[in-house]
């Protein structure tokens, strides 16, 4: 016989949940009150609730494993939607479990009271209210299956304090499997549609694979090199995917989109196949699509129905688990009499190769001497060589990090794609840290993303927390400063960050380190000495040019190819 | 073109505002709505009629489905099916006019379903363009009031919509 406190932490024991990141308050202090009687979950105290769903959500995508939230009602909740939102957008799976007041005060205004599952519905998967304290380990077991099967994504459980009153006890025992009947995500893909596809890919002239998030989360990564390779077929990467197919791989054209490389973009646009894995067509991706890739026909494999022609039509739909299908496509390939035609496929690959020279990643150097943001990125590349877990922010310098930065593996690179959170970098490097202590975390962000959250540098002094942040300084808002140079004459409307703190003196507050770099001439080797200091949070703060662009651009309502490429040159 | 969507769907505290959030917050627009329980008292059944393309529908029945709480949904409109909505309507009724207003219900088979000296409600149930032909034959100028259900409907012959 367990109180309603004991059985929703003991149930989270029993779903294995390692880490909890919170932050307590009224409605949530019976179950705070459990979680100090026991030591399997361990609890780390943020210092503010959004940092907490970032914790999560950074946990979530280095390790695979759904992050697990605690807060309270009212404010606790609610500083946790954009969190939630940021987790929602990118399918990341999340437990969050919100506080209430009593059941007999909800709707009436009470101190701390909202309507949690009102406010959150809009950016959940689902969420879930306990009435009734003996569901709470079957609604947990819900919970974490719904958030972490078929597309994942976050779930919210709101309990009212009196389902937790201590001393009224019920039985307990932690579902084994959850039946929900009317939720059943798709366990494999058509078989006829996954022939049509595989034969569409085997007779293309000019074919490409196109990949998203949707890869890492079904954690089919082997399979996805395993058929790209044996195809010799060239694969792009949304922001999302990258990761998925080694960075330095030949076959690995470089990022797609809005801030892709020339060579993807083009390579997209005159496609004759495109193969879609667990992508969703994004704007950031397609640009106009009334535009997007003219002679393509185009196959689109999502484990969610409605990823599928949502934006773009696409004329072979494959509803299933990533994994699942690209199993099937190679066997099918392997067995299929249809082999890909050597000599148009190298016809391609020369055109291809044609792109790669006009524009592989070039940016020129300062006159006067500034740094790039983009040398930064480059250093870090040079010094971590795809091992380190990489989070950003958002803004140019994530663009620049998905750009010059070579991703070997999956999970590694952890950025805020679809609600471009700023302010998500750093608290999901904790997350990262905590869990991989022996591995190294950079955290690329700006002096704008970075004072989002920075409140955390106090958590990080409490749990000894050894990220580095890479603060990319350019003293503005890039990339709203580069959309006023392009669209607005360069009014800087309220994009130049003023009076910034010295973020070397604001590191030290905390017992931290902090290094600022200045000249191209010292980054390498100060950057060398942060990175070695493995068990101490390192803030380095670099100077760059503040009048840099990100580039290629994509034009806008254009088609995939119609590009800037700096700040005179266009396709 | 019009669709009517019928959904089977949790009976559960929320589920109706899940429907309802997905229309406004995704852009679609519901024009009329109806729900109750259904005999398993598990399960209530909502229909809702909205405008849009093949590509708009195709989306919408897509995002309803997505919903954790809907367990089955189907476009009655892709097929034979039948369709009624109820209205109860207040209009003028005076003078020469009665006689003619209710000959006007005798032929739309409505009912006079309350009477005073100078008003009759009238109770009518059928497709909504029967609805609408009727409110034409009495005169704008003489309606009162009107309340409709809005549209519920099944599909015809043997296709049924449960578990």
């Amino acid at each position: 016989m367990l109180s309603g406190a004991d059985s929703l932490v003991r149930s989270l024991q029993d779903q294995g949940v390692e880490y909890i990141y919170g932050y307590p308050g009224g409605s949530a202090l019976h179950i705070y009150d459990a979680v100090f009687r026991q030591d399997k979950v361990k609890h780390v105290l943020v210092r503010h609730e959004q940092a907490a769903t970032h914790m999560a959500d950074g946990y979530a995508r280095a390790t695979g494993k759904p992050g697990v939230v605690l807060v309270t009602s009212g404010p606790g909740a609610t500083n946790t939607i954009t969190g939630i939102a940021t987790a929602y957008m990118d399918s990341v799976p999340m437990v969050v479990i919100s506080g209430q007041v009593m059941t007999h005060l909800i709707g009436g205004d009470a101190f701390q009271e909202t309507d949690m599952m009102g406010v959150s519905r809009p950016v959940v998967k689902h969420n879930l209210s306990v009435q009734n304290p003996a569901e709470i380990p079957t609604i947990i077991k819900k919970a974490f299956h719904i958030a972490t099967t078929g597309r994942p994504g976050p779930v919210v459980v709101d309990i009212p304090k009196d389902m937790t009153t201590p001393g009224e006890e019920y039985s307990y025992e932690y579902p084994r499997e959850v039946n929900i009947r009317s939720y059943n995500p798709p366990v494999r893909g058509h078989a006829g549609q996954i022939r049509k596809a595989v034969d569409m890919l085997l007779q293309a002239k000019r074919p490409i694979i196109y990949t998203g998030g949707g890869v890492v989360l079904g954690g089919a990564s082997k399979l996805l090199i395993e058929m790209t390779r044996m195809l010799g077929y060239p694969i792009t990467q949304t922001l999302m995917g990258l990761g998925a197919y080694p960075g330095s791989d030949r076959q690995f054209i470089g990022m797609l989109g809005m801030h892709g490389a020339y060579e993807a973009n083009m390579a997209m646009h005159n496609a004759d196949a495109i193969l879609a894995i667990g992508a969703r067509f994004d704007d950031r991706v397609t640009n106009n699509v009334e535009k997007f890739c003219p002679d393509a026909q185009i196959a689109h494999i999502d484990v969610d129905p409605s990823s599928i022609s949502k934006t773009v039509q696409v004329d072979i739909p494959i509803v299933g688990p990533v994994d699942s299908v690209l199993t099937e496509m190679i066997a099918l390939i392997k067995e299929s009499e249809i082999k890909p035609d050597k000599e148009n496929l190298s016809d391609w690959w020369a055109q291809i190769d044609e792109w790669r020279k006009r524009h592989g990643g070039r940016y020129l150097t300062n006159e006067k001497g500034l740094m790039k943001p983009q040398q930064v990125i480059e250093c870090l590349q040079k010094l971590t060589a795809g091992d380190a877990y990489i989070t950003t922010d958002v803004g140019q310098h994530q663009m620049f990090a998905a750009q010059y930065l070579r991703f070997e593996q999956p999970n590694r690179w952890i950025t805020s794609g679809g609600l471009g959170t700023m302010g998500f970098g750093f608290p999901a490097a904790m997350g990262v840290q905590l869990s991989f202590p022996d591995d190294t975390v950079v955290c690329v962000t700006g002096e704008g993303s970075i004072q989002m959250n920075i409140q955390e540098l106090s958590t990080c002094m409490q749990y000894n927390i050894p990220v580095k942040i890479l603060n990319i300084n350019n003293q503005s808002l890039g990339m709203v400063r580069q959309w006023q140079d392009m669209n607005y004459e360069s009014r800087h409307s309220h994009s130049y960050m003023e009076s910034l703190p010295d973020f070397i003196k604001l590191a030290e507050a905390y017992g931290h380190v902090g290094m600022k770099i200045e000249k191209v001439e010292d980054l390498e080797p100060m950057m060398k000495k942060a990175l070695a200091m493995k068990d101490k949070l390192v803030f380095i703060d670099v100077y760059v040019d503040p009048s840099e662009h990100v580039y290629p651009m994509q034009v806008p309502a254009a088609s995939m190819r119609d590009m800037w490429l700096s700040k005179t040159e266009r396709t | 073109m019009r669709h009517i969507l019928s959904i089977l769907i949790e009976n559960e505290a929320g589920a109706l505002s899940r429907v309802v959030g997905l229309f406004s917050q995704r852009n679609y627009n519901i024009e009329t709505l109806t729900v109750a329980p259904t005999e398993d008292p598990t399960l209530s059944r909502l229909t809702l009629t909205t405008h849009g393309d093949e590509r708009e529908i195709e989306q919408i029945t897509k995002q309803l489905n997505k919903l954790i709480e809907v367990v089955k949904l189907v476009d009655l409109s892709e097929g034979d099916h039948i369709e009624r909505d109820l209205m109860l309507i207040k209009v003028k009724a005076s003078g020469a006019q009665r006689a003619e207003i209710k000959r006007c219900a005798d032929i739309f088979r409505g009912q006079i379903v309350d009477v005073s000296s100078s008003i009759y409600t009238i109770q009518l149930v059928g497709a909504s363009s029967k609805l609408d032909a009727f409110i034409e034959a009495v005169g704008d100028a003489n309606v009162l009031e009107t309340v409709r259900t809005g549209v519920s409907g099944l599909s015809r012959g043997e296709k049924v919509l449960a578990l």
